[in-house]
């Protein structure tokens, strides 16, 4: 049906030529704007990386000194729909006055959530085995650093961490 | 036999309108060499059948589960207990995917021991590997919308590997989570990520795969010998199917129907037997007495991990892997000519095996994990009966400190404990008492030293204890005489 030269690009000159062309261009642009909002969008969570805050784990006296205790506090950038993953837990140890030691659970090494054990005072991962002492230094096991350890603060006979991102060797807390 | 005409009028009447049949039939009957009708060349389809079960029991599950953080466990235990056929159904996907993995590694097995992603298949093989990535990416998503204890220690191993690269380790992890912290958002993403964006590439490549597979012809049977040329392959293939073809459809299709049926049973007796996977636990991150585990297609990756020299681990991660992918994709481009036949490719054969043996021995590895603390062991195991009769007071403290001190989360005793570090059964033969007395204190060889968490009265007599762990017909360990210091030589 259609002739040979229907198939070629129109001369550019022409009423049809410009026609093409500025299809070719409307869309291009289109697209280009559509795409702005659909790229930011997937990429938003990174701009708002900036996410650490003060969070109060509660007072100084509930963390008897010489001991290590498992510390809870609620994800200061929940969303409403965060379930039981809102929930974050730290070790917290008492050296002795104000002075504290504040370990995320997450192992140094892939994540996994280290346990402590107030006896042999060790901490250890269940995943691949690493281990930690009371400080936080590596003990052994494949972990590349210590536990990750949180800024602290006290406040009015309170303690507060610094927290709110998954600690990871790119970004401890 | 009345109904009969009436069916063809129909069908002739839907021919007429569509042209369906006209445009199929062609595809369907096109010849394939005569060899090829085989039980060595069903794998692709049934992947792709598996592939079809897993969308129509994927988009049932889809019905009821909710994508929330918060209510994702609670659907999935609905689903478990009280949805009709919900349990059955997950079972199904759950197995329909470890079948998946599997028939799709056989696959790709056959297609690199049969020679078939050289010339002119190349491009095949290269839209198969992307969709070997693709099936893995749907595993890994899919363990996530679990979105159990497992499910949120293994995004966290995910996020730990992506933080390990250089400058972009922290927008990865961003990105990876859509937040700072593994939450809701990050199950939305993985939701989406699993149901839309990968079937559709997925979707789009088995499209592509299929296309080239009928337009290039079904790899013929690899004759020692017969080595592909650039320059004459087509000519000659083309006139062997002409001469010695057979039609797609029925003859060489009998044999992928049939294997077709088989895996679809299989599943389907799997899940009836073995029922779905999970959800174990809820994915509270507070609960710290978790010990998560991934499914079995990355449990090699798992024992790697824990195996692998600390220093190596960030380079083979983020530079094997890629490397090992790009290898992948490059095969047909550098091996594109040349034998074909399993006969005469030794080094191919022997390398496929190497693979194999390796992911295999690291998978039995990673199910066992020897690496892993028992983490109940102090409150859970009895010291064995043996070890306590006839023992000193002092003797029978040390006991006490072994128990007490959870040094059987790594070193089994009577058979039971972790395998981190040796067993104690027999230690007196290896270690004499000054060694033993150094090992606890200062540690060393992967073991935390207990100097510091130890009185010194407890060490003796952990120590006391220690010695006493021989057979009775062994000798204890002695100090080699050179290394007597000489003012104690006896």
């Amino acid at each position: 049906m259609c002739a040979n030269h229907d198939l070629l690009p129109p001369s550019p000159s022409s009423r049809r030529g410009f026609l093409f062309t500025l299809g070719v261009a409307l869309s291009t642009v289109a697209t280009a704007l559509a795409g702005i909002p659909i790229i930011g969008y997937i990429f938003g969570p990174v701009r708002r990386s900036a996410g650490q805050a003060w969070i109060k784990l509660g007072p100084v006296a509930g963390f008897p000194e010489g001991h290590t205790r498992l510390a809870t506090y609620e994800n200061p950038f929940r969303v409403a729909w965060d379930g039981p993953t809102a929930k974050i837990a730290c070790w917290v140890r008492r050296v002795g006055g104000e002075q504290f030691q504040v370990f995320a659970v997450n192992c140094a090494h892939l994540g996994c959530p280290v346990r402590w054990f107030p006896q042999s005072r060790l901490f250890m991962c269940p995943c691949h085995g690493g281990a930690y002492y009371e400080d936080g230094s590596r003990a052994s096991g494949p972990p590349p650093r210590g536990l990750f350890e949180y800024d602290y603060e006290i406040r009015q006979g309170q303690l507060w961490v610094r927290g709110g991102q998954l600690p990871t060797l790119a970004g401890p807390v | 036999m009345r109904l009969i005409t009436p069916l063809r009028a129909v069908a002739g009447w839907l021919e007429a309108r569509t042209g369906l049949g006209a445009a199929v039939t062609p595809a369907a009957t096109h010849p394939v060499p005569r060899r090829t009708a085989s039980w060595w060349y069903v794998f692709g389809s049934a992947t792709m059948t598996l592939f079809g079960l897993q969308i129509a029991t994927g988009i049932c599950l889809a019905l009821v589960y909710v994508p929330a953080a918060d209510q994702a466990y609670q659907s999935l235990q609905y689903l478990n207990d009280q949805a009709a056929f919900g349990a059955y159904l997950r079972a199904v996907h759950y197995w329909g995917s470890n079948l998946m993995v599997l028939v799709m590694t056989l696959h790709m097995l056959q297609v690199f021991l049969f020679g078939a992603y050289k010339y002119p298949r190349e491009l095949t093989w290269i839209a198969g590997v992307f969709m070997l990535l693709c099936t893995l990416g749907m595993a890994f998503t899919g363990q996530i919308l679990r979105w159990d204890q497992d499910a949120y220690w293994g995004l966290g191993i995910g996020a730990s590997i992506a933080a390990r690269a250089p400058v972009v380790g922290s927008t990865l992890v961003h990105l990876l989570l859509g937040g700072p912290i593994i939450a809701g958002r990050t199950l939305s993403r993985f939701f989406a990520v699993h149901v839309f964006v990968v079937p559709g590439i997925l979707i789009a490549l088995t499209g592509l795969h299929v296309w080239l597979v009928l337009r290039l012809g079904v790899n013929e049977w690899p004759m020692p010998g017969r080595v592909v040329d650039r320059e004459t392959y087509r000519e000659r293939y083309e006139a062997d199917v002409h001469r010695d073809g057979v039609p797609f459809f029925p003859v060489a299709a009998r044999k992928d129907m049939i294997a077709m049926g088989v895996v679809i049973l299989a599943v389907l007796v799997c899940a009836a037997i073995f029922g779905p996977n999970g959800p174990h636990g809820v994915p509270d991150p507070t609960i710290t007495d978790a010990s998560p585990r991934p499914d079995f297609y990355f449990l090699s990756l798992f024992a790697l991990l824990a195996l692998l020299p600390p220093w190596t681990e960030t380079v083979i991660l983020l530079v094997g892997m890629p490397l090992a992918i790009v290898f992948l994709l490059a095969l047909p481009l550098f091996a594109g000519t040349g034998e074909k036949s399993w006969r005469r490719r030794p080094v191919a054969v022997l390398s496929a095996l190497l693979i194999l043996l390796v992911v295999a021995t690291f998978a039995a590895l990673g199910v066992m994990s020897p690496w892993s603390p028992v983490m109940d062991a102090g409150t859970a195991l009895a010291t064995p009966v043996v070890y306590v009769q006839g023992r000193s007071p002092l003797e029978l403290q040390g006991a006490l400190v072994v128990q007490n001190k959870q040094c059987r989360n790594c070193h089994r005793l009577g058979g039971e404990g972790g395998s981190r570090g040796p067993a104690l059964d027999g230690v007196a033969t290896r270690l004499t008492r000054d060694q033993l007395i150094r090992q606890v204190l200062q540690g060393g060889g992967n073991m935390p030293a207990y100097g510091k968490n130890l009185a010194p009265a407890e060490v003796n007599a952990l120590v006391a204890f220690l010695e006493t762990l021989r057979p009775a017909n062994q000798r204890p360990a002695r100090t080699p005489v050179a290394a007597r210091p000489v003012a104690r030589a006896e």
